[in-house]
């Protein structure tokens, strides 16, 4: 925890005197302070746990693995800080960040504080699609759970695509407003059926030791992570982000509304289609290797508001460096918070993240 | 630039929100748009703004058919500034303003110093530069719409429309917004209802049941015969020495 918040007032300390300034120094020290603090927070990441590692040997495993040094490390050690922590920190980083922007790209496109990433029925989808496969057993053992998440995730999107598409041809001013909340409806509709079906299936099929299990992974499990993950994670993440930045101009656009932004020369349902499309094939990729991780896409894209203000060429790197270090924290705070124990990391997210945006809501609300 | 509209049609479930509009702006002139709630004046301004596709007819700028202009092309020529347009977001009323400068933007054409000199101008142009530092949340309706308008001439357009700018504002603000439309060198079609605001327009047109129902010179277009047909209302035209045009004194409705 300590990590994670230390190394977000960093951020924000950072932030701060830069809002108003126009300059580029104040670009500069982005570029190479993001990067800093984004390796110190995988550092803590991979050096905090049941048993800590002083941070040489990490840097000398580092040191082995990435240049071939030969440094005399402890082999048990060297296993845990590579295949297990280092991975794993890694991943975090990835899908703090990836759902971070995704909340970005959802809030400011469809104008609603409420938006996040699992709003477009991919979280449900995608729980459906892992219950089908763990429990009912389906593609007889040649899906992994991962792979039947993917695809629920993306079959619930494209049915909510199919239903805001079909409920947002309305009449009256405004179509392209109109369309921001055909969007929401059909995702909250398309939710509610996945999760019953979920339900559904757990009902009937499930014991009770399934059952613990589905909803262990449904609240968030970083456990089990490999390289394969971060293989996967990675390239999403930078896609993502690469979007967005590309993109930056366009989500600014939005600022007034959907109508505004075609005013200023934004072919909305062209930016809408293909941002919405990125970011829930980058969600529905971090959902499938680590569950359903709640709290990170709606309330980093809110704090970082407060802290950087609401232009996006700030707002994404921002929000995207503030949700890696958010979940590597929230990661290594569930592996030693109960001894003994890994909490699953969708409750840890929750309990730091709610009294930590309370306080950045009072603060806000009184400067 | 000379915005003209040929045949406009738009019908919604049988409903006919533009039927059969014609009209041509002149470059530099002022057009006042008014009828009554629902006449079509809204949907008028958004298919003259490139918003929606009429699907009917067309309108040109310049004699450019608009249906071949990229979005982002129309953005740099016609600027529209909506009624009543709000968000939520902590943003500085430049920042707001510096929204106007989107569509000469890319991502390989960064912002620059003239930017940020056009920001500037446009926000003094309406008097808002000593407020310019302010959070939106903070600013009276008034100064919202100036700094609506600021970024509608942050685009530097050759035609700007309004639909009805002067909604909710106190009378100060009214004229005041007026005044500065008024005196802007470039194409202005807005949309009014207050009927005396639009007796300054060069010219008025006057929209009925989604049709252009007449347009031409303040003074022979609102007639008492006009105010009771299209209106409702009884009212008089009193003479103003002073202005040199007529007054409207409502009387009741019909």
């Amino acid at each position: 925890m300590t990590g994670a918040l230390r190394s977000m007032t960093s951020a924000t300390a950072a932030a701060a005197p830069t809002r108003s300034a126009r300059s580029a120094p104040s670009a500069w020290h982005w570029c190479w302070l993001t990067p800093l603090l984004l390796l110190l927070a995988v550092m803590a990441g991979t050096a905090i746990g049941e048993t800590s590692i002083p941070l040489d040997s990490i840097l000398e495993v580092l040191a082995n693995r990435l240049w071939g040094a030969e440094f005399p490390v402890d082999r048990i050690d060297a296993g845990i800080i590579w295949s297990y922590r280092l991975s794993r920190a890694l991943l975090a980083a990835c899908c703090g960040a990836g759902l971070a922007l995704a909340g970005v790209v959802l809030q400011a496109l469809l104008r609603n504080p409420l938006a996040d990433p699992f709003l477009m029925g991919i979280s449900a989808g995608a729980s459906t699609g892992a219950v089908s496969v763990a429990i009912l057993g389906l593609g007889a053992g040649t899906l992994t759970l991962s792979l039947g998440a993917f695809a629920g995730a993306g079959l619930a999107f494209g049915l909510v695509v199919l239903l805001a598409h079909a409920a947002g041809s309305g009449t009256g001013g405004g179509r392209a407003t109109q369309a921001a909340g055909a969007i929401i409806l059909a995702g909250i509709a398309g939710s509610q059926l996945f999760n019953a079906v979920t339900a559904l299936i757990i009902a009937k099929s499930a014991s009770a030791e399934q059952a613990r299990g589905i909803m262990f992974w449904l609240m968030g499990n970083l456990s089990g992570v490999r390289w394969d993950d971060v293989a996967l994670g990675l390239p999403a993440a930078l896609a993502g982000l690469a979007i967005c930045l590309w993109y930056r101009r366009a989500l600014d656009a939005f600022t007034f509304g959907a109508d505004s932004a075609a005013s200023l020369g934004i072919p909305v349902r062209r930016v809408r289609g293909v941002l919405i499309a990125a970011m829930a094939l980058v969600t529905a990729a971090m959902v499938s290797m680590v569950g359903a991780i709640g709290f990170v896409g709606l309330v980093i894209p809110h704090a970082m508001r407060f802290l950087v203000g609401s232009r996006h060429t700030r707002l994404v790197p921002a929000s995207a460096l503030a949700g890696a270090v958010f979940l590597i924290g929230a990661d290594v705070l569930s592996r030693i918070l109960v001894p003994g124990q890994v909490l699953p990391i969708g409750v840890v997210t929750a309990l730091i993240g709610a009294p930590a945006f309370a306080l950045i809501l009072i603060r806000g609300a009184r400067s | 630039m000379r915005l003209s509209a040929e045949h406009l049609g738009w019908r919604v479930h049988g409903q006919r929100l533009l039927d059969d509009v014609s009209l041509t702006v002149e470059s530099g002139e002022t057009l006042g748009l008014v009828g009554p709630n629902g006449s079509g004046k809204t949907t008028l301004l958004r298919v003259l703004a490139g918003l929606r596709r009429p699907k009917v007819g067309r309108v040109l700028a310049d004699g450019r058919p608009m249906r071949d202009m990229r979005r982002h092309e129309i953005a740099r020529a016609i600027a529209f500034v909506e009624q009543q347009a709000d968000t939520l977001d902590r943003l500085e009323a430049r920042q707001a303003v510096a929204l106007g400068r989107t569509p000469f933007l890319s991502p390989l054409r960064p912002w620059s110093e003239r930017d940020d000199a056009i920001v500037t101008r446009a926000l003094a142009d309406v008097d808002m530069l000593p407020l310019a530092d302010r959070l939106w949340h903070t600013l009276s309706g008034g100064e919202r719409q100036r700094v609506h308008i600021a970024r509608a001439l942050a685009q530097q357009p050759s035609a700007l429309l309004l639909d009805e700018p002067t909604n909710h504002l106190d009378i100060r603000h009214q004229l005041s917004i007026l005044r500065l439309v008024r005196r802007l060198p470039v194409t202005v079609v807005i949309a009014l209802h207050d009927l005396d605001q639009a007796m300054d327009c060069d010219r008025i047109g006057v929209m009925e049941g989604g049709r252009l129902v007449d347009i031409g010179p303040p003074r022979q277009v609102l007639t008492l015969e006009r105010l009771r047909r299209t209106f409702g209302v009884h009212a008089d035209l009193l003479d103003d020495p002073e202005q040199g045009r007529p007054v409207l004194r409502f009387r009741h409705a019909l």
